[in-house]
């Protein structure tokens, strides 16, 4: 893809953030009440200017179905919207999204979701499978339609975040009354950015979800590869390109979310040196064509998925992580307290190592224990 | 009085002999092969003739008494922008002679130098720096062309390539010397750019005059060149080398071809090119088997045939007007790396008309070429090395975060060793035994010694490198390479900054 006009003429968010997220191996469900109380004992790892929260599994009923998550300026941009997704999908529910008026949260944008299935009979030029039509949408609309944002698009997920902090935001949404069996919430300080609903994280695209606190200092570059393959950053923050990563390098490119780690912050090259020949060439390889995907600087990031989550830190362990174990949950969180405030008696408690990927997929269905 | 022409009166340099000091010891008489200083045996005492001097300082460095100065001649013609004394001696030079004008070295004039008006970023408080003392910091840089995607089987244990990827070049800092050929510069300064380059783990040039029988043995840290001139080319010669570098044209001269005096071809050089000692060596301005992008593409594929696809090929090309389009061409016919030498690159003889007047600065170029590569997606398929002016690592810095994947170095390497650029390399007499092969004079340059200079300087510009990185909050070279944020311009236009693609400081 051409780069855009003045493409270096863009607003780099930075941020200092709080992190936490839940996983039930075996789908049981936490009440959202949960991470809320979790992101509040973080309350000082935000400015007010931003949170939210994903949770998978809140639609079991229309699991089949993709939610699409819009937050609009008024509601002639979510007609606007509505006539584009229309065009491309058959619209089987739509609704807006239960809110509750809360002193804190100014000047809210009408927010409503949609669960879609794409047309049986897509134009002749829909090239690609079924994600990248899904893709593309949310990349037209986020790109194309003014006054809207896709902020959410997964099937049987949803992200929730808005300007405010993260237990305001939760009430606004009416959090509490979700029950989900994988949770991720942020807490967000930035630095350089007016407050904006789409600049919260967590940032989504299909049922991919990023939480991150941190600063990507390779922005500059990460946002010129994903352009070189086709995708244009928008948000005017950093985060964005992982999500875009993510999607590149385990949907397109076929990496196991454990590679893709590797890509994110490889391992040193006097480490690199010393593996047998075979698993060097293999790293060397990463790392020669994988090199403008590196995430260089400070960061700990949570990635979720439809399979489960992963947590990862950049190779020199720059921002805190903390992950600790409970049965069948795995909670991980930028602060141990956070997780105590949520789960008193912990089986195991580990800071994961620089760059040491944390991957918890959820017990295989049928058969959990 | 002796009767010259008047041009000669009208010398840039003036020798200052501190007589109350000077011992009469003659150093200044042997060292200088321009013989401005001599011995006056009527007076009996050593004097000197400053119409003679080029102004390369070696007299001075030597002085065991230090008691000469070599200054720039104080008497100017009178005041006029247009009529400088540059161009009042050209004249004056070419009615004496009829010919063109000769210069070596870089292009000096005061054109822009954007490296001067670009600045780095640093961290401060929301990511932290990172102390290359204390941390990794990664250099290491591989040439060549990179997949879109890499292709993995997964096995128990772990993922293992499918097939290898296309052969690249190993660096361990993202800096390699120059093409400068044996011929132009001598033996012991061909020993020193390899050993230096195998002691770094990084790459030297040969340039068009071929390699050296002994010089074979450096092979893994050698580009192997080929010029339009094919000397010394041969099936060994090609796969001699770690790379092989067409060498389509020359930032100093582009357009131009090259000429090595006979004077400069002794028995070892005569061996080397395979042409008769003796004998002017003339490489064409154009190969003559590349008309075209398509003849291009022959021969990128007849060397990789050659070299049974072992190594890399690169393909070298003066920064010009259309040096984008050119390069893409380039990508598309197959070279593995593109290489383009900006309008300050040096050399050892240029017509001073096309030196000063003809190609582009290379950091418009550099960042122009960037851009197209990657609008048109082909960005990973050849790397890109530029040269022509780079100085100093913060220049490598800027250069990478231009889009740069490497920047070799060539008039740097030569300073490292003594040059101090007077510019007269043309005339076989250099008096710091770097562009001569006269046997009194190349002795001067000890190939240890040479090699330790050369590599300091390498590993001292790594250091700085090093810290710019840390200071930015990276800690390896390819979150910097075409990472333009890290770059703001000052006091430029809104053209240069669009073409460079950067922002101006302060936003």
């Amino acid at each position: 893809m051409q780069a855009p006009r003045d493409f270096w003429h863009f607003e780099k968010d930075i941020s200092g953030c709080g992190v936490f997220g839940v996983i039930d191996r075996a789908r049981r469900l936490i009440p959202g009440s949960e991470p809320i109380a979790a992101m509040c004992t973080m309350h000082d790892r935000g400015n007010g200017l931003g949170g939210g929260f994903a949770a998978y599994g809140i639609y079991p009923d229309r699991a089949d179905w993709y939610a699409f998550h819009l937050m609009c300026d008024d509601r002639d941009a979510l007609e606007r919207a509505e006539s584009v997704i229309t065009q491309f999908h058959d619209v089987r529910h739509s609704e807006p999204i239960p809110t509750r008026k809360v002193a804190s949260v100014k000047n809210p944008p009408v927010v409503w979701r949609f669960f879609v299935t794409p047309k049986a009979n897509r134009p002749a030029w829909a090239t690609g499978d079924e994600a990248d039509y899904m893709v593309g949408t949310v990349m037209h609309i986020n790109t194309r339609v003014p006054g809207v944002f896709v902020f959410s698009s997964g099937k049987d997920m949803g992200a929730f975040k808005g300007v405010g902090f993260p237990e305001d935001i939760a009430d606004f949404f009416r959090l509490d009354e979700y029950h989900a069996h994988m949770w991720t919430g942020h807490n967000r300080f930035p630095t350089n950015t007016p407050g904006w609903w789409g600049g919260a994280h967590p940032f989504t695209l299909l049922d991919w979800a990023i939480v991150h606190n941190g600063e990507i200092s390779s922005y500059g570059i990460n946002k010129r590869y994903l352009c070189q393959h086709g995708y244009e950053c928008t948000l005017m923050t950093d985060t964005e390109v992982v999500a875009y990563l993510i999607d590149l390098l385990i949907r397109k490119h076929g990496l196991t979310k454990r590679e893709a780690s590797w890509v994110f912050a490889p391992p040193f090259w006097d480490e690199v040196d010393r593996m047998p020949e075979a698993e060097r060439e293999a790293f060397k390889a990463l790392r020669m064509v994988y090199g403008p995907a590196l995430l260089n600087g400070p960061f700990a990031i949570l990635v979720t998925d439809s399979k489960g989550m992963m947590g990862l830190n950049d190779r020199v362990k720059l921002r805190p992580l903390v992950v600790a174990e409970k049965g069948d949950r795995v909670f991980m969180s930028s602060e141990e307290s956070s997780i105590r405030e949520v789960c008193r008696d912990l089986d195991r408690v580990w800071a994961p190592k620089a760059g040491q990927p944390v991957i918890i997929d959820y017990l295989p269905q049928g058969g959990a224990e | 009085m002796h009767v010259k022409p008047i041009s000669q009166h009208f010398n840039d340099f003036v020798i200052e002999r501190e007589r109350a000091r000077c011992i009469n010891c003659e150093v200044c008489v042997r060292q200088c092969s321009y013989e401005a200083h001599f011995w006056d045996e009527a007076r009996q005492f050593v004097v000197h003739d400053s119409a003679r001097c080029v102004g390369c300082h070696r007299c001075a460095a030597m002085c065991p008494t230090s008691c000469l100065t070599i200054r720039k001649k104080p008497s100017d013609f009178r005041d006029n922008a247009l009529w400088t004394s540059t161009y009042i001696k050209h004249i004056f030079k070419q009615a004496d002679t009829g010919g063109v004008l000769l210069s070596g070295m870089g292009n000096p004039q005061p054109k822009p130098i954007y490296w001067d008006n670009m600045l780095l970023d640093a961290s401060q408080v929301t990511n932290p720096s990172i102390d290359p003392l204390r941390e990794p910091m990664e250099l290491r840089t591989f040439l060549g062309a990179k997949p879109d995607a890499v292709d993995f089987v997964h096995t128990p244990e772990g993922p293992r390539l499918k097939q290898p990827l296309p052969p690249q070049l190993q660096l361990e800092y993202p800096i390699m010397f120059a093409a400068m050929s044996f011929g132009a510069i001598n033996f012991n300064l061909h020993v020193a750019m390899a050993r230096a380059a195998t002691e770094l783990g990084i790459c030297y040039n040969t340039g068009e005059g071929g390699l050296h029988p002994d010089l074979y043995q450096y092979g893994a840290n050698t580009i192997v060149q080929v010029a339009s001139g094919r000397f010394g080319v041969h099936k060994d010669y090609l796969n001699a080398g770690a790379a092989v570098e067409i060498k389509v044209g020359q930032g100093a001269k582009p357009g131009i071809g090259g000429h090595l005096p006979g004077e400069k071809i002794d028995e070892e050089v005569s061996r080397t090119r395979m042409v008769p000692k003796g004998s002017d060596a003339i490489s064409p301005a154009p190969h003559h088997d590349i008309y075209s992008i398509e003849d291009l593409l022959q021969l990128i594929y007849a060397i990789k045939e050659s070299t049974r696809y072992r190594v890399p090929v690169a393909v070298k090309i003066a920064a010009v007007h259309n040096a984008p389009a050119i390069a893409s061409g380039i990508v598309r016919a197959g070279a593995d790396m593109v290489v383009i030498d900006g309008f300050r690159g040096g050399t050892g003889a240029a017509p001073t008309m096309i030196r000063d007047n003809v190609g582009i600065p290379i950091e418009l170029a550099l960042a122009s070429v960037d851009n197209r590569l990657r609008d048109e997606g082909i960005r990973n398929h050849a790397s890109l090395v530029v040269a022509g002016g780079v100085r100093c690592s913060a220049d490598v810095v800027k250069a990478i975060a231009l889009g740069a994947d490497a920047v070799y170095i060539g008039t740097a390497a030569l300073v490292a060793v003594g040059c101090t650029l007077c510019g007269r390399c043309y005339t076989g007499k250099c008096p710091w035994g770097i562009a001569t092969n006269a046997a009194q004079l190349k002795k001067r340059q000890n190939p240890d010694v040479a090699a330790q200079r050369m590599a300091n300087l390498v590993r001292a510009w790594g250091h700085e490198i090093q810290e710019m990185l840390g200071g930015m909050g990276l800690n390896s070279i390819e979150s910097l390479r075409g990472n333009r944020d890290k770059l703001r311009g000052v006091g430029m236009n809104e053209v240069e900054l669009s073409v460079l693609g950067i922002k101006h400081a302060g936003l």
